[in-house]
């Protein structure tokens, strides 16, 4: 199924939850915040989330600022 | 609020935002550092208890990078809104950043400027409104300009953060006289952001009653960061201190410090 991560469609096979597509990226869950169509994800629920078809997905982490 | 007499009667002298007592009253940014693993010692030598941050889109190819692995936990974080050009993107980014659960506070910066960095006054109002009905610790990064300051004092923002130069540009307290006047006017912490660029700038705000100073580009942009992030540490306790201690009065003409008679009268 297609869907778009930070701007970019990417193709993914199968059902795939939060976690498992950070854990496929090697991004540490604890360093990011998810929004699925504009709705944050808060981090408890990153197992129990599946993406679906056309989701519209973020993943934001601090970077340097001032 | 701003008398030095009343501060000299605490044994500590704690910056108070929104009820929290901290100790450092130099704010760092942890931004355009040549390589990200300079920031713990510039912390480190800076003696800052709240840092800013900005969020990102994660970089794929770069997993593991997050300016998170440089800050010691037990910090304030403070992350900024940049990016933001309105009061919706604004709040977007503010809710974003909570959701990592870092704490509530959050600088609000809305820039529709490109060259100047100006902050723009309306959109930063109407965040603050919505932000600080959901429970931030809003810290707004301004304009000098005390109606906007008087607004976001109603609305209850933390602290104002107005600006003494553009962003980045090391040119000192240009709006001093503007930052006066918050500081007489306002009953909230007055923390001058943006536009300082050494620690003489660092300490004559200082000096003039600002509750704290945020800087990043004079650290990062230095020759040895770290040993200026130490630079900046000394003018801040040493511009507060003199705050404190009330500075003498100016004059027009000489005042003499030697008696004012000839040698052998």
């Amino acid at each position: 199924m297609k869907l778009r991560i930070n701007g970019k469609t990417i193709d993914i096979d199968g059902e795939k939850s939060i976690s498992k597509l950070l854990q496929e990226k090697s991004i540490n869950p604890l360093h990011v915040v998810v929004e699925i169509n504009t709705n944050i994800i808060v981090k408890e629920l990153f197992g129990s989330t599946n993406l679906k078809e056309n989701d519209a997905i973020e993943i934001i982490r601090f970077v340097g600022g001032g | 609020m701003n008398n030095p007499q009343n501060k000299t009667e605490s044994e500590e002298d704690f910056l108070v935002i929104a009820g929290q007592k901290i100790k450092s009253r130099l704010i760092t940014g942890s931004g355009k550092y040549r390589d990200d693993r300079l920031i713990s010692a510039v912390l480190a030598a800076a003696q800052c208890d709240i840092i800013t941050v900005a969020l990102r889109r994660i970089d794929f190819d770069k997993p593991h990078d997050s300016v998170l692995n440089f800050i010691p936990p037990g910090k304030i974080i403070l992350p900024n809104t940049s990016g933001a050009r309105n009061a919706a993107e604004a709040v977007r980014i503010a809710r974003l950043a909570r959701g990592m659960n870092l704490g509530a506070w959050i600088k609000i910066e809305v820039i529709n400027d490109a060259k100047y960095l100006m902050p723009d006054s309306v959109e930063t109002i109407k965040a603050a409104e919505e932000l600080v009905k959901e429970g931030f610790i809003v810290l707004p990064y301004i304009y000098p300009d005390l109606s906007v300051a008087r607004r976001l004092a109603d609305i209850g923002v933390a602290a104002v953060m107005p600006l003494g130069a553009p962003i980045g540009s090391n040119r000192g307290l240009q709006t001093v006289d503007q930052i006066r006047l918050l500081i007489e006017e306002i009953d909230l912490p007055v923390i001058v952001d943006a536009g300082i660029g050494a620690p003489s700038h660092a300490a004559a705000a200082m000096e003039m009653g600002a509750a704290a100073v945020l800087l990043n580009t004079a650290i990062a942009s230095s020759h040895s960061p770290v040993a200026m992030a130490a630079a900046f540490y000394h003018a801040v306790l040493a511009g507060r201190a003199a705050f404190l201690a009330g500075l003498g009065p100016q004059s027009d003409t000489a005042v003499a410090s030697s008696p004012l008679t000839g040698f052998l009268e």
